[in-house]
């Protein structure tokens, strides 16, 4: 029998990244400084999506598709890949957990991210996602002798590995109905067949809902969320609020797009209220958070469910703005958490909301970064929050879905309570502590990548639309 | 009608046994249980034609997954935990929520309809054997989640030996 | 199936209602088992080997999960003596 090997060039992203976490994890044994792991880290994801360049088409036998579609994701989370190595290393030097498996870890769990947008088949999603989740468990759970991040580390474990097993009932359901787990064999399958309105194939699309909702954190199934943001490492804080979520979004378009096209209405029935509670609670909650991480937290329960309003709308325009959603997200979030570990000195942790009170009179620039993330976490023009708003609303909107864009635009005006609460802290309140901060030029890089973006996504939205647009061109 | 008795008889047992899993209240009886457990799904695996499963069911979760979890019971207290309630306060929701999750999914899946038929049948899998049939469908068409399989593997290794070292030296 | 779906709800019942914390990875265990007796015997009658395959997978990430499982509980009994969830309670709001 001769093996042959199936064309490499579609999956050249995954393999480098591939070698890259394994050659980081190799180095960690020679190289005592470990910031020079992470440089390496950030040139070797250069390198990485430099290869997406050129890298189309499917292979595997179909099990891995890379196209516009999964690129941009992966754009998403090599961004997300590289803000969070530059926000982390002065970070786990204070807390003195600066080991070199963290930038290998990192780079793991970005992998499973990608296999995550690139699964063409449920069998590589549930392996992608598992890798995913478990390199993303231990860097929750990083600071190991931290009773709070072994708590948020077991909280996180314990809910992932629950709704992975929902998520694998709903696979083995939908093949026993369909005899296959090709998501597009799937989605012929069920428009063939007739099988839409038959029940198990409702119930097997209802346990995708829940494993899906787990992951991206959104109300009913977003009770692990706060604590294990909480309790996380910041860095880490900053990266699962980003990269997991996407990548959460990413196979929720690709499998409920595709897979699940004909049965449409049942999904979108079912999101909705995902949706609506998903902004109330996270925003309402917040309001009453006295550490910052937490109601960061509460804060991205909320954002996930704006970017599902973009999935509700179910075409291309509403996915578009989704996708939109969640880079600007990426940026303007971990901006925001940036400027949390800013504050994280020796000693002295910055994480309840009062540290920032009077801010703006001992550190004016860092409260003016804070003020602009802040700002585009609301929603408010000039910075790219509102354009992200703003897409999403619209194609809701052109869907017909008015009524619903109204309740998130109540919603939204809720939530500036508790961003602004922020930022009038900085500049209406006198100080009361003296708060130092953590000066490192990686730092003030990711700051500075982060504010810039921000504010220049706001001004000149049209670029991103028009990527993401031309991303999903034959999807 | 042999089969038929003895799928009833492995069922029964297998219901009975989880329940037995989840309920003690000595979690050193519950992994016995468990073990118990294990043992009726491999030989359930055997009537359906997959001895190979049924092998590795025995190997990695008898012989691995269960010794793991003896050891980290060595860790609890085990008079303390005989003497404690053994669910926590709110455990009717957790039956309540339990029981309406399988009414819907009895219900859900009377209307199951199997999907198509592959070509892997049983008087094939008997002539090729099992284990064949299985490793070069594995090799084959699903090299590629066989190599993410891999790289989960060493995410837990290098996990688990993070989490589990000795304090940070500092 | 019928099997498979009282495994199942047994595992969500001992998650929602244990408290100790190796109960409740047994139970997620035993979930798993569950999707395996399904993933089994449906690839059996459709004659398929897919769903072995998987159920293959299932198995692997299984152990590692518990490994995992494992040594964050072990990390967490470092720092404090306790394996009952409700008594895990640094962080609330």
């Amino acid at each position: 029998m001769n093996l042959q090997l199936p064309p490499l060039g579609p999956i050249m992203p995954e393999i480098f990244m591939t070698s890259l976490a394994l050659i980081l994890l190799m180095a960690d044994l020679f190289i005592k400084k470990k910031e020079v792991l992470a440089g390496a880290s950030i040139l070797g994801v250069l390198v990485v999506a430099y290869t997406l360049i050129g890298s189309s088409g499917s292979t595997f036998g179909g099990m891995f598709i890379s196209d516009g579609y999964s690129s941009f994701f992966k754009a998403i989370f090599f961004i997300n890949l590289i803000l969070s190595v530059l926000i982390s290393i002065k970070y786990i030097r204070i807390e003195r957990v600066n080991f070199g498996e963290y930038y290998s870890l990192i780079a793991l769990s970005t992998l499973g991210m990608m296999i995550m947008a690139s699964a063409a088949d449920l069998i590589v999603l549930y392996l992608g996602l598992e890798l995913m989740a478990l390199s993303t468990y231990i860097l929750a759970g990083f600071i190991r002798y931290d009773i709070k991040s072994n708590e948020a580390a077991l909280k996180y474990f314990l809910l992932g590995a629950f709704s992975s097993a929902f998520l694998l009932y709903g696979i083995s359901l939908i093949y026993g109905l369909t005899g296959t787990t090709s998501i597009k064999a799937i989605a012929s399958f069920i428009s063939e067949k007739g099988l839409v309105g038959n029940p198990a194939l409702s119930l097997s699309m209802t346990l995708f809902v829940v494993a899906f909702g787990f992951k991206i954190a959104a109300v009913p199934f977003h009770m692990w969320a706060p604590d294990a943001y909480e309790g996380a490492p910041t860095s880490i804080t900053a990266f699962m609020s980003v990269g997991p979520k996407a990548a959460g979004f990413a196979v929720l378009g690709r499998v409920f797009m595709i897979a699940f096209a004909s049965i449409k209405f049942e999904w979108t029935f079912l999101l909705i209220p995902l949706s609506i509670l998903s902004m109330a609670i996270g925003n309402i909650v917040a309001l009453a958070q006295s550490n910052i991480k937490r109601m960061l937290a509460y804060s991205s329960i909320a954002h996930a469910g704006y970017a599902l309003i973009g999935v509700i709308a179910a075409n291309t325009d509403g996915v578009a703005s989704m996708m939109n959603y969640l880079m600007i997200y990426a940026f303007m979030n971990i901006g925001a958490f940036a400027v949390v570990i800013m504050l994280r000195t020796e000693g002295f942790k910055g994480e309840n909301i009062t540290d920032y009170e009077g801010l703006a009179k001992t550190h004016p620039f860092l409260s003016a970064l804070m003020l602009i993330f802040m700002f585009s976490l609301t929603g408010i023009p000039p910075t790219a929050g509102f354009i992200g708003k703003l897409y999403v609303f619209m194609s809701a909107i052109n869907a017909g879905y008015t009524w619903l864009v109204l309740v998130a635009v109540v919603f939204s005006v809720i939530s500036a309570y508790f961003y602004l609460r922020i930022v009038m802290y900085m500049y209406m309140r006198e100080p009361k502590i003296e708060v130092g901060t953590s000066k490192s030029g990686t730092l003030g890089v990711a700051l500075g990548v982060t504010a810039v973006m921000v504010l220049a996504i706001g001004v000149y939205p049209k670029c991103l639309v028009e990527l993401a647009r031309a991303a999903l061109s034959g999807f | 009608m042999l089969p038929e008795l003895f799928f009833v008889y492995f069922a029964f047992a297998i219901i009975l046994l989880s329940i037995l899993v989840v309920t003690r209240k000595n979690p050193v009886h519950s992994v016995l249980w468990m073990l118990l457990l294990f043992f009726h799904i491999a030989s359930l695996y055997l009537f359906l034609n997959a001895e190979f499963m049924a092998l590795i069911q025995m190997i990695v979760y008898a012989g691995g997954i269960l010794v793991l979890f003896l050891f980290a019971i060595l860790l609890v207290n085990i008079k303390e935990e005989i003497r404690i309630t053994r669910f926590i306060g709110a455990w009717p929701t957790g039956l309540t929520f339990a029981i309406g999750i399988f009414i819907v999914i009895f219900v859900s899946i009377k209307s199951f309809v199997l999907g198509q038929q592959g070509t892997y049948t049983i008087d094939f899998i008997k002539k090729e054997s099992h284990t064949k049939a299985l490793g070069k469908l594995l090799y084959t068409d699903f090299l590629y989640p066989f190599e993410i399989a891999s790289l989960i593997l060493l995410v837990a290794i290098i996990g688990a030996i993070i989490l589990a070292k000795r304090r940070i030296k500092s | 199936m019928v099997l498979s779906t009282a495994v199942f709800t047994i595992g969500v019942f001992g998650f929602l209602s244990r408290k100790n914390i190796i109960i409740i990875f047994m139970s997620i265990e035993l979930m798993l088992n569950a999707v395996n007796i399904n993933l089994i015997s449906l690839s059996h009658y459709l004659q398929d080997l897919r769903g072995q395959i998987l159920a293959f997978f299932v198995i692997a990430v299984a152990a590692a999960e518990a490994a995992i499982g494992l040594a964050i509980v072990i990390a967490l009994f470092r720092n404090k003596a306790t394996a009952h969830v409700d008594e895990i309670h640094e962080m609330k709001g």
